[in-house]
C-alpha cells in the first residue's frame, strides 16, 4: 500500500524537518508489520477453521474483527512514527478511509461472490457457485423489469415536485410577515419517518371509510375513493406521499440559492420595466439553474432509494404496481430469503444507477456549457 | 368638495390599479402558503388528535378536540404513557421505551461518529494533498461523496451475512457502523463547504506561534467550524433517526429502533387507530420539537450543498 506523498500543493504549508531517526522508522515498520502479521495469521486460522481443516478456532469472525481495528490503529500510529509530520497529515482521512473502504469495498466484493451463487438462507443443503442462473432468472423476471419501469414513473414524478418545491421556495423569499412560521411549518415533514407518515397519510387519512382524505375525496364527487386499489391510483397515492415528506428538501435548496442571487441583477430588470413573469423567467430561472440541477441531481438520487413507504403501505401492491427496485428485493428476502438471487439483483440495479446518473451529468455538463456559450455569444 | 381642497396628492387612475394589484398579490402569496402549511400541518395535527379520541369519534371523523368531540387517553393508556398509568408498571411501555432508547442511543453516536470522522477527512482534503496511490484529493473526494449514489439495498444482503458472521447481528454497534457509513458522504460534503470558507491565513498565525497542525486544528479551526458541524450533526440525526430499512433487516429483538417498531404495529391491529396514532406521535414527536426548534441548523447544513 503507497502511503500519501509529500507534494507541492498543501493549501497549508508547513515547513518540518522531515528527518526520523532510523530506531524511529524500525519501530513504525515493526509495528505496522508485527500487526499485519496477527490479522493474517488470525484470518487464516478462522478460514481454515470454517472450512473444517483445522479442530481449533473462534466461535465466531468477531476476533478477527479486533485484529482488523488494532491494525487500523498501528498502521495510523506506524505513519506518525515512520513519516513524522506528513504522517501527522495522513491521519486526517486515513481513519474515514479506511472506514469506507471496510465497510463498503469488501462488503461490495462479498454481495459479488454471492449473487453468482444460489445461497438461500431457508435452505439447508448450503450454497454452491451457480454461475449465471441467476442473472437468466432476472432477465425473464417480470416483477423486477416492472419495478424497475415504476423507478422510471417515481423518477418523472420530481419534475412535479420540482415546480411545486421552487413556487414555495418563491413564496418563502417573498417580503412576507410570520416568515420563520411559514420556514418551520413548510420544513416539518422532511422531519418525519418515511414509515410514521406511511401510518399517518397511507394507513389512517387514506382509508377508505373513515380517512379524512376518503371523505374529502366523496366531497369532490368521487363515488367511491380507493387509493390503493387500481394501480394508477396506488402508485399516484405513494408518489404524492413521498413528494409530501420530500418537497422541503427541494424547497431549501432552491430557497438558498435564491437568497444567494445577487440583488443588483434582480433590481436592474426591474429599472428596465421587466414584469414580474419576465424577470422570473428570463433573469431568475436562468441564473437558478445549478442550484436547481444539483438539487435535482441529489433528489434523484434519494428517489432511487426510495423503499420505506412502499413496504409499509403496499408492500408494493396491487399486482406490483407500486413496487420500486428496493421494497422487490427486500420482499424477495423476507418472503424467499433468497439471499443469492436478490443481491444479484441488488447489483444489476447499482450498475443501471451508476450508468444512469454518470449519463445525466455528462448531459446535463454538456447542456450547460452549450447555454452559457449561447448567453455568451 | 372641502376634501379635495386640503389634499394636494391624488392617486392617479394607474397607482390606484398598481394598489389593487398589490393588494391581490399578497392575498394570493398569503394565500398560498397558508394552504400549503395546512397541507403540511394537518397530517400532523391529525394524528396527534386521533391519539385522544375513542372508537366512535374516529367512525364519525370527528376533527376538533372539545368541539367535537371529548379528548381521551385511550391511546396513550395502551401506551401506558397517559397520567393515570403512567406510575403503573406497563410491558408495553417498557418495550417502547427499549426501542425509544435504542433509537437515541444508535442516531447519537452514528452522528456523532460520522461528524468526528468526516470532519477529520474533510479538513485534511481542504488543506493539504495527499496520494494514496493513483488517487488525488479530488479522487479522494469524488470517493467519499460518490457512496452517496450507493442504494441501502446492495449492501444490505451482504451486510446480514457478515453481520452474522462477525456476531454483530441485532446489535447496536453494528447498526451504528452502517448508519455512520450511510450519512458519511453527507457529513463530509457540508464539512468541506464550511472548512474552505475558513481562511488558512488563521493556522499559518497558529503554526507561526508553535503549535502543531492538529494543535491548530483544535484550537483555531473547530471552533470557527463548530456551526456547520452542529449542522452537520443535526441533519445526520435526522436521518439516521428516521431510517428504516436497515434496521429492518439487520435487527430482531435487541437492537430494534423505534421505526421498526412502529411498522410491526401498523402491520397486526384492525381499527385500533388511537394506540397507532399514540405510537406514532411519540416517534415523530422529538424529531417535530428539533424541526421547531434547531429550524436554523437544518437549513444551513442544507443549504452549504446548494452553494456548490
Amino acid at each position: 500500500m503507497s502511503m500519501p506523498a509529500q507534494s507541492e500543493g498543501d493549501k497549508l504549508h508547513v515547513v518540518t524537518s522531515d528527518h526520523m531517526s532510523p530506531g524511529r522508522i524500525l519501530a513504525g515498520r515493526t509495528l505496522v508489520w508485527s500487526a499485519a502479521i496477527l490479522l493474517a495469521v488470525m484470518l487464516i486460522v478462522q478460514a481454515l477453521y470454517e472450512f473444517e481443516r483445522i479442530p481449533f478456532g473462534f466461535e465466531n469472525w468477531r476476533p478477527v474483527l479486533y485484529a482488523y481495528l488494532f491494525w487500523a490503529i498501528a498502521m495510523g500510529l506506524a505513519q506518525v512514527l515512520i513519516r513524522g509530520e506528513q504522517g501527522k497529515r495522513a491521519l486526517f482521512v486515513l481513519p474515514a478511509v479506511l472506514f469506507v473502504v471496510s465497510m463498503v469495498i469488501f462488503p461490495m466484493l462479498f454481495g459479488l461472490y454471492i449473487s453468482f451463487t444460489d445461497w438461500n438462507l431457508a435452505s439447508l443443503t448450503g450454497r454452491k457457485f451457480n454461475g449465471l442462473d441467476n442473472f437468466r432468472q432476472m432477465l425473464s423476471d417480470p416483477f423486477y423489469w416492472n419495478a424497475l419501469k415504476n423507478m422510471v414513473y417515481y423518477v418523472a414524478a420530481i419534475a412535479v415536485e420540482y415546480a411545486i418545491a421552487f413556487g414555495l421556495a418563491l413564496l418563502l423569499n417573498a417580503d412576507i410577515r410570520a416568515r420563520k412560521f411559514f420556514r418551520v411549518a413548510l420544513l416539518l415533514p422532511l422531519m418525519l419517518s418515511p414509515v410514521a407518515v406511511s401510518w399517518m397519510v397511507g394507513k389512517s387519512m387514506m382509508e377508505i371509510r373513515f380517512g379524512p382524505l376518503a371523505k374529502l375525496a366523496r366531497f369532490l364527487g368521487w363515488e367511491s375513493p380507493s387509493f390503493f386499489g387500481t394501480p394508477e391510483v396506488a402508485r399516484l397515492a405513494i408518489m404524492v406521499m413521498d413528494a409530501w415528506t420530500f418537497i422541503p428538501f427541494m424547497m431549501i435548496m432552491i430557497l438558498a440559492g435564491l437568497q444567494a442571487l445577487p440583488k443588483e441583477v434582480l433590481e436592474a430588470a426591474k429599472v428596465d420595466g421587466a414584469t414580474a413573469w419576465q424577470s422570473f423567467w428570463e433573469v431568475i430561472f436562468p441564473l437558478m439553474l445549478p442550484v436547481s440541477i444539483t438539487a435535482i441531481v441529489i433528489r434523484i438520487i434519494f428517489k432511487l432509494k426510495l423503499a420505506d413507504i412502499i413496504i409499509n403501505v403496499t408492500s408494493g401492491g396491487p399486482g406490483g404496481a407500486t413496487d420500486s427496485v428496493t421494497s422487490f428485493i427486500f420482499r424477495e428476502y423476507r418472503d424467499r430469503s433468497n439471499v443469492g438471487y436478490g443481491t444479484l439483483l441488488a447489483m444489476v440495479y447499482l450498475v443501471l444507477i451508476i450508468v444512469f446518473i454518470l449519463t445525466l451529468m455528462s448531459v446535463v455538463n454538456r447542456w450547460m456549457r452549450r447555454t452559457n456559450q449561447g448567453g455568451n455569444g | 368638495m372641502s376634501e379635495q381642497s386640503t389634499q394636494i396628492f391624488w392617486d392617479a387612475e394607474p397607482d390606484l390599479g398598481f394598489r389593487v394589484k398589490w393588494y391581490t398579490g399578497r392575498v394570493l402569496i398569503y394565500g398560498a402558503l397558508i394552504f400549503w402549511a395546512l397541507i403540511c400541518l394537518f397530517p400532523i395535527y391529525w394524528t396527534v388528535t386521533t391519539s385522544f379520541k375513542i372508537a366512535p369519534d374516529v367512525m364519525r371523523g370527528h376533527l376538533v378536540p372539545w368541539v367535537d368531540f371529548e379528548p381521551q387517553w385511550r391511546g396513550w393508556r395502551s401506551l401506558g404513557l397517559s397520567p393515570n398509568t403512567i406510575s403503573e408498571t406497563s410491558t408495553v411501555r417498557e418495550e417502547f421505551l427499549k426501542r425509544f432508547m435504542n433509537s437515541v442511543v444508535i442516531s447519537l453516536s452514528a452522528s456523532m461518529l460520522a461528524v468526528m470522522l468526516g470532519s477529520l477527512a474533510a479538513y485534511g482534503l481542504s488543506r493539504f494533498s495527499y496520494r494514496f496511490g493513483f488517487m488525488r484529493n479530488s479522487d479522494i473526494s469524488f470517493f467519499f461523496l460518490s457512496q452517496m449514489i450507493l442504494p441501502p439495498v446492495v449492501l444490505a444482503l451482504p451486510f446480514l451475512i457478515l453481520y452474522k458472521e462477525l456476531a454483530l447481528l441485532d446489535s447496536r454497534i453494528g447498526v451504528i457502523l452502517l448508519y455512520t457509513l450511510m450519512v458519511l458522504p453527507i457529513v463530509i460534503w457540508i464539512m468541506r463547504d464550511q472548512f474552505s470558507a475558513i481562511p488558512v491565513e488563521l493556522e499559518e498565525a497558529a503554526l507561526v506561534d508553535g503549535l502543531s497542525i492538529w494543535g491548530a486544528f483544535f484550537q483555531i479551526v473547530l471552533p470557527i467550524a463548530l456551526p456547520g458541524m452542529v449542522a452537520a450533526f443535526i441533519l445526520s440525526l435526522v436521518l439516521c433517526w428516521n431510517e428504516y430499512f436497515f434496521a429492518a433487516l439487520l435487527t430482531s429483538t435487541d437492537a430494534k429502533t423505534l421505526p421498526v417498531m412502529v411498522a410491526s404495529q401498523t402491520g397486526s391491529q384492525g381499527i385500533n387507530w388511537w394506540s397507532m396514532a399514540a405510537l406514532s406521535t411519540a416517534a415523530i414527536a422529538p424529531l417535530v420539537v428539533i424541526g421547531i426548534v434547531l429550524e436554523r441548523y437544518i437549513i444551513k447544513g442544507m443549504a452549504s450543498g446548494a452553494g456548490k
